[in-house]
């Protein structure tokens, strides 16, 4: 009973950051087509603000509220990545819909420049200029709507960019000199200390579950709750489905299908933020903290089905559960008397390397009789 | 007419001589470090080939031809270390001392008879590739699916290359440059030289082969399969076992280049196997010019050489600017340099710059506006 509870709890406790890391790819590909290669790296900037959050937390004015760091950083990590995100639908991906190799090629470069980008510059000025662009992005909606129409409204729309622009570089600035940790560029990986509520674990049953895994799995729960509840409840969540659905209908119908691409970016590359908080809490940050999880990620996407979350959510946890089973060479201890050379395979794939190969293989056996995942889109289309 | 075929013949016939005589004198002329460089540089150019086909012919993006390249490696390097493991006690190769195995696993058996070994350079990577080929067209997934499926079989091998010490050295890997062939160092800047040459010719042959598979009319049909699957299928023809074939001959390929550049630079590991390799192949062929053949030979020595000069001069740079590379070729040139030099884009560049007469499509529209068109 305690072996299939630890075994139950190691799967999902997998399965979840497979599930939050992959919900935001399963939400871009799934709904706009588009292979996003660098999400990966959208998951290490959240990462890195994770990162950043805590420093800035550890100065006097803030150390009271240490404690709290984790959700003031998801709620960073979202915007950072969604930023980013937004900035490289607006610049890159929007030339490229409709041709998803190209997409492809596009995003892993995007992924190498951010990869180098955390590498030789410093911290700071990334957060700079992710600032500057989010005052960019924003305060078109605050200015009155007046003063951007004409010819008037290109001036306003540069004076408010230059604005930005000096709101990110004062806030580098500000942030270089109060930590100077930030202010030096450095490829060495970081460390983020979980704040003491979150070291240790709980015992239950006579099993341990160590807290970090359970927050993760509390985070999981809840963006995929909040993204069900967005997508089929919430009007934009509508506007997404439909067009989804049928592009150039829901174009006809008045559905703003640039915005609605706009949002769908950015709300997948936020949730590559959050996922990039649930890594930092099992292990040190690096630029290539990213990449490690992007290929098991579409493998989730993959085996689920496309344009499906309860398929995004099935197949990142039964992963994840078989990984831990085959990983952990489970199978042996909960039926100790196998035959020997039944025995001697399971002990042979018993490590976290061997137990990918064989979910890999796992995995094609079952696209064979499933090509379209678990719960493949219904409808006329022949050929997606 | 007949001035200009003749005098393009003799245009051809002048480069092939020039080529030929840049081959044979270059290890004169080269110091060996740059000799070795260009050498590898050659070998990838296979593996490009072999992206082409697949990729800039028959739409096919594979992210996983390392597999095949370090497959084709790995058969070169464990003939090499069986060849001059014979002195050494028990007669196996010395890294097998380090995880106390005793017997030679029953892999490495045939891998004493060098024929089997030339066989098995192009032949098991060609096989591997087939089976994966097979299994993933014949449910008709294509497009990016099969990227990531290729990716993530890409990852599996390394995952098991990188995790079997005992089989074959794990992530160290099996080093070449130490062993001996024809009784001479494989590292030796004599044999070095020969590789050199070796590899020339085999990117000829390989672009030759190339050709003629693209020029015939198995190569119309991967065009077709490129620009419209469902309609080819419609007319009778069976996409999967194209799609396999050339898949499995893209595999042979990138097997030969991994040997060739697995004797060149002294080591095969699992390092062959990493993601980013992979689609660096990629992005050589998209750089040439995809689609073609010798786009992507040019591409390939050309990335590369300018790989090596940057990151002497300024290591961190290089990231950024195949990062650039990437995105401005997908935006910017789709058609890759050598493709764009071959349509009308210089002359339109020309032209929008002012300099020379703009293209008009139809001419004879412009000339006389009266008289009928026959499109």
């Amino acid at each position: 009973m305690e072996l299939i509870l630890e075994c139950l709890f190691n799967g999902v406790a997998i399965g979840s950051v497979l599930l939050v890391a992959a919900l935001g790819l399963a939400i871009v590909f799934g709904l706009m087509g588009v292979i996003n290669l660098a999400h990966g790296e959208l998951m290490m900037l959240g990462a890195y603000s994770t990162y950043v959050t805590q420093l800035i937390f550890k100065l006097p004015a803030l150390k009271p509220f240490y404690n709290a760091y984790v959700i003031v950083a998801l709620v960073v990590a979202f915007i950072v990545s969604a930023v980013v995100g937004i900035l490289l639908e607006r610049s890159v991906i929007r030339r490229l819909y409709g041709s998803p190799l190209e997409t492809l090629l596009a995003t892993w470069g995007v992924s190498l420049i951010l990869q180098q980008f955390v590498r030789s510059v410093p911290l700071a000025y990334g957060a700079g200029l992710v600032l500057s662009l989010l005052v960019g992005f924003i305060s078109p909606f605050l200015l009155p709507q007046k003063l951007l129409e004409g010819s008037r409204g290109r001036l306003v729309r540069a004076a408010s960019w230059a604005f930005s622009a000096l709101v990110g570089v004062l806030g580098a600035g500000g942030l270089g000199s109060l930590v100077s940790r930030l202010g030096r560029a450095s490829a060495r990986n970081v460390d983020v200390t979980a704040p003491s509520w979150m070291r240790g674990g709980i015992d239950l049953w006579g099993v341990t579950f160590p807290i970090p895994r359970l927050v993760i799995i509390v985070i999981t729960f809840i963006a995929v709750l909040g993204i069900t509840w967005f997508l089929n409840r919430s009007v934009w969540g509508m506007r997404i489905r439909a067009v989804t659905q049928n592009r150039s209908m829901s174009d006809c119908l008045g559905i703003s299908t640039e915005r609605v691409d706009v949002l769908t970016f950015g709300i997948g590359s936020g949730l590559a933020g959050v996922a990039g908080v649930a890594v930092s809490l099992l292990g040190s940050v690096g630029p290539n903290v990213g990449a490690s999880y992007i290929v098991g990620c579409f493998m989730v996407v993959v085996l689920g089905g496309v344009g499906n979350l309860l398929g995004t959510v099935l197949a990142s946890f039964s992963i994840g559960i078989m990984t831990d089973l085959i990983g952990a060479g489970r199978l042996l201890s909960i039926w100790p008397d196998m035959p020997t050379p039944l025995a001697s395979a399971v002990d042979f794939f018993a490590t976290t390397s061997m137990a990918r190969v064989l979910v890999f293989a796992l995995i094609v056996v079952f696209l064979q009789f499933r090509p379209a995942g678990l719960f493949p889109q219904k409808g006329r289309m022949v050929e997606a | 007419m007949k001035g200009t075929k003749q005098f393009r013949r003799w245009l051809t016939l002048l480069l092939w001589i020039v080529i030929l005589a840049a081959i044979i004198a270059a290890p004169f002329v080269l110091p060996v470090f740059r000799l070795n460089l260009l050498g590898r540089y050659l070998s990838l150019a296979i593996v490009a080939l072999g992206v082409d086909l697949i990729w800039g012919y028959t739409g096919l993006l594979s992210l996983g031809q390392g597999i095949f390249f370090a497959l084709g490696g790995y058969c070169a390097a464990m003939y090499l270390q069986l060849n001059s493991a014979s002195e050494l006690p028990n007669g196996i190769p010395e890294f097998f001392g380090l995880y106390g195995v005793k017997n030679l696993p029953f892999f490495w058996e045939p891998f004493n008879s060098p024929l089997f070994t030339t066989i098995a350079i192009w032949l098991l990577p060609g096989v591997v590739a087939a089976m994966l080929g097979f299994l993933v067209f014949r449910n008709r997934i294509k497009g990016v699916y099969f990227s990531i499926l290729t990716q993530a079989a890409l990852l599996v091998f390394f995952n098991f290359f990188n995790g079997q010490q005992k089989l074959i050295n794990g992530t160290n890997g099996l080093k070449t440059d130490v062993t001996q062939l024809f009784g001479q160092m494989v590292g030796s800047p004599s044999m070095q030289r020969c590789f050199f040459w070796l590899t020339a010719l085999l990117v000829i042959l390989a672009w030759l082969f190339s050709r003629w598979i693209v020029r015939d009319r198995f190569g119309h049909v991967l065009v077709g399969i490129r620009d419209d699957e469902p309609r080819l299928r419609f007319t009778g023809y069976n996409p999967t076992l194209f799609k396999t074939i050339i898949f499995a001959i893209a595999g042979g390929l990138a097997g030969i280049s991994g040997a060739l550049y697995t004797v060149q630079s002294g080591i095969v590991s699992p390092q062959f196997m990493t993601v980013p390799f992979s689609i660096e192949m990629v992005i050589w062929v998209a750089v040439g010019g995809r689609g073609t053949l010798l786009g992507a030979i040019i591409g390939a020595v050309f990335i590369n050489y300018a790989k090596s000069l940057v990151s002497e001069a300024l290591p961190a740079s290089w990231m950024f600017i195949q990062g650039g590379l990437f995105i401005l070729v997908v935006t910017a040139l789709p058609e890759g340099v050598l493709g764009w030099l071959q349509s009308e884009g210089p002359r339109n560049l020309l032209s929008r710059l002012g300099i020379a007469r703009p293209i008009s499509t139809y001419p004879s529209l412009e000339i006389d506006g009266k008289k009928e068109i026959n499109l």
